[in-house]
């Protein structure tokens, strides 16, 4: 057996795999049964002061109010536009929640199916259906530049602690870049960072990698743009 | 079930004609995450079975007259693709295959938490590309990997195997042979967990006793099968892990 | 993101990237994704195929069963083709009976292999009048990420070209390798913006006006095409895919062996 790394490895679990039978408090993606809890998902257990849950590995996009997304406009109605944010419910925009006055039956003379925007989740209620806004600052239709996918999951891996990975990624790469937390990412600059900017993404989206990440991240960068930060080549 | 055969099926010291003894079921492979597209999937072999599961889901139900207000539902596929077995099988669906769908989706619904999706549908898709007794098993075992591959929220993986009859022998995991000329056939399916049966089927001619001790191989299978479905889970994701400051 | 559906940046992005021959995964207009495949994996089928191109996953299988001939071919085996887009390959795909797209496909790989004659019907007869070898051959879409046309093409091929005749199984002497006599292999371009470009994904399928499908054999010449979109080819776009579906028939029957 190797040795390990100061950092303990994650335990992995399986959905019915027991988590704690001595009281712990549940936490997300659990459940419980005679006061053992129990995990619900495949990923990786979490024991905080809050409880004993798990962070899974997988799985779709749930949006919870306050998250900020992007996601494409795929129909339209006369007093709304349904988007796909990539969750397992369509998150409809209705007139009143955008920067314009939109008269009834006018919908598609501001947005189409196959335009891309950056959005606020408004609400969800008990029934799961969702309520979506781009009366925020900052939301709006997004125009050129490329998209990146990622599973949701990794997105807080992008962002990094205290946004330190992204904003290393940022700055090497001189590119204007938006995280949707459905895993959705938006980047826009000079096109060969922007490509360099993408696969870093891509490659923290992926799986298996061991070590430091941010130190992978920033040799990559650093091999795919030696003259990071001179002008033009 | 139907057939007779001069073959020996069994012989006088338990030893049937793959090599196995009574209570032995056939080599598994189980592989997690096979598909790009799927939020979920699995490919499984048992024996001579070769078996893929996808999952989508949850999402937006369709047919949409079957939403359920206050659960998702879960909609299973079963299908034998036309030269999974000897004689040719026509393509398209069959009264057996919508048995199959039915009895799997029942299982799994047992297992997956599906208040937490009110309207919307979970899609199993499970097609046989290689048969060889057993397959509605294997397809099960496979669709379970697959939910938890898809990050599926359920109480627990359901492994599922099938026990049987030949030559007057109680057997587990019956190959082809064992199936076609033997005298019962008894697929289950349980939750680890707690041995809640989710699955259970019997065709042939069994006494009581028998059909406890098939039992009691069928059970004795499906533990063995869940640990080799959560190590398939496990493998997906790597041991290592990374780190980060 | 959506289905069926490419959002407005992922199309101006592919359209840009092509203004200098370039597409989105670094490949160049003719390139091909990396082509992998497996043979004989499905021994209950009389030949069978497993191929990948890029993250497009395709299984073929054949069953060779005894039956009657066609009247008007009395002494020629026959060859029939099926495709199926089954729902785990796309979030897209629904359930049921082929469609037409299905039945387009079957019918675009049928011809290429039928009109190069490689399988010898003629050596598929058992009893003149009465009996002769169909071959059933059967194509499963099980991961869709664009150009199914080649994927089940080349799967056909592969699955037909490793098939042996069960002989044994109908009592009728020894199993046989199906008498091959040659390799067609099939291209298809699609039309993104102005630009051809070989092989193409899921996304440049979906932006793309029109596709053409050119199927060649060992010497080079053409077996069977099948233009499909809404779009238009002009002239000398055909003359470019013909020529770089000669180039790319030829590299990638190197490949298969």
């Amino acid at each position: 057996m190797e040795k390990r790394s100061a950092r303990p490895a994650r335990e992995i679990v399986v959905p019915g795999d027991i988590l704690d039978d001595s009281g712990a408090k549940a936490g997300d993606n659990t459940y419980t049964v005679d006061g053992k809890v129990y995990a619900a998902v495949l990923g990786v257990k979490n024991k905080n002061q809050y409880g004993v849950g798990v962070i899974p590995l997988g799985g779709r996009y749930m949006p919870k109010p306050g998250d900020m997304v992007i996601g494409m406009i795929n129909d339209i109605g006369s007093s709304n536009w349904m988007v796909d944010i990539r969750a397992p419910y369509p998150a409809p925009l209705h007139v009143s929640e955008v920067p314009w006055k939109v008269e009834f039956g006018d919908t598609s003379r501001y947005l189409n199916v196959g335009n891309v925007v950056l959005l606020k989740v408004l609400s969800v209620d008990e029934g799961k259906k969702i309520q979506v806004t781009m009366n925020d600052s900052g939301l709006r239709r997004l125009e050129g530049g490329r998209l990146v996918e990622i599973p949701y999951v990794k997105v807080s891996r992008v962002i990094g602690k205290s946004g330190s990975m992204i904003q290393m990624i940022k700055s090497m790469t001189d590119c204007r870049i938006f995280i949707g937390e459905n895993g959705i990412i938006w980047i826009d600059g000079d096109e060969k960072n922007a490509e360099v900017a993408a696969r870093a993404i891509e490659m923290i989206g992926e799986n298996a990698h061991k070590g430091s990440l941010t130190e992978r991240v920033k040799e990559f960068i650093e091999k795919e743009l030696p003259n990071a930060g001179e002008v033009g080549e | 079930m139907s057939g007779t055969t001069d073959m020996i099926l069994v012989d006088k010291d338990g030893k049937r004609i793959d090599g196995r003894m009574p209570e032995e079921h056939r080599a598994v492979k189980i592989e997690a995450g096979v598909l790009a597209n799927a939020d979920g999937s699995a490919y499984v072999e048992i024996g001579k079975n070769k078996v893929l599961a996808a999952v989508y889901g949850p999402r937006e139900c369709h047919p949409r007259h079957l939403q359920d207000p206050t659960k998702a539902i879960i909609q299973c596929k079963y299908n034998m693709q036309t030269y999974s077995v000897s004689d040719r099988k026509r393509p398209g669906t069959d009264r057996r295959s919508v048995e199959i769908s039915k009895i799997t989706a029942e299982a799994l619904e047992k297992v997956v938490l599906t208040e937490l999706y009110p309207r919307a549908s979970i899609d199993v898709y499970i097609e046989i590309l290689q048969a060889n007794a057993g397959t509605r098993c294997a397809g099960l075992t496979a669709a379970s990997v697959a939910l938890a591959d898809a990050g599926i929220p359920m109480r627990d993986i359901i492994p599922s195997i099938a026990a049987g009859k030949a030559d007057g022998h109680v057997l587990l995991d019956l190959n082809k042979e064992e199936d076609n000329f033997g005298q019962a056939d008894v697929p289950l399916a349980i939750v680890p967990s707690t041995n809640e049966i989710v699955l259970l089927q019997m065709d042939g001619n069994m006494t009581r006793q028998e059909f406890d001790k098939a039992i009691e191989l069928a059970v004795g299978g499906c533990h063995d099968l869940y640990k080799l479905q959560k190590e398939a889970l496990l493998k997906r994701y790597g041991d290592g892990g990374d780190s980060d400051e | 993101m959506s289905n069926q559906v490419i959002s407005e940046i992922r199309r101006d992005h592919i359209l840009n990237l092509l203004k200098d021959g370039r597409r989105t995964d670094g490949r160049k207009v003719d390139d091909f994704r990396k082509i992998k495949f497996e043979t004989g994996i499905i021994e209950s089928a009389d030949g069978s195929a497993v191929v990948e191109i890029g993250k497009t996953k395709v299984t073929a299988g054949v069953k060779i069963i005894p039956g009657t001939p066609f009247g008007d071919t009395p002494n020629m085996g026959v060859l029939t083709t099926g495709a199926e887009l089954i729902p785990m390959a796309h979030p897209s795909f629904e359930s049921g009976p082929p469609g037409a797209d299905s039945i387009e496909l079957a019918r675009v790989v049928d011809r290429g292999i039928r009109e190069s004659g490689m399988i010898d019907m003629s050596k598929l007869c058992i009893k003149e009048g009465e009996e002769v070898w169909m071959c059933f051959l059967d194509l499963y879409a099980i991961n869709y990420d664009g150009n199914l046309f080649d994927a089940f093409t080349l799967a056909s091929v592969l699955a037909l070209k490793t098939a042996i005749i069960p002989n044994e199984q109908y009592g009728k002497g020894e199993n046989k390798p199906l008498p091959i006599t040659c390799i067609p292999i099939s291209a298809t371009a699609a039309k993104v913006g102005s630009s051809l470009i070989l092989d193409p994904n899921f996304d440049e399928e979906h932006i793309s006006s029109a596709r053409l499908t050119v199927t060649t054999d060992d010497d080079g010449n053409f077996r069977a095409m099948q233009k499909g979109g809404q779009g238009s080819i002009t002239l000398d776009e055909l003359s470019r895919c013909l020529d770089m579906a000669v180039a790319k028939g030829k590299e990638i029957r190197e490949l298969i062996g």
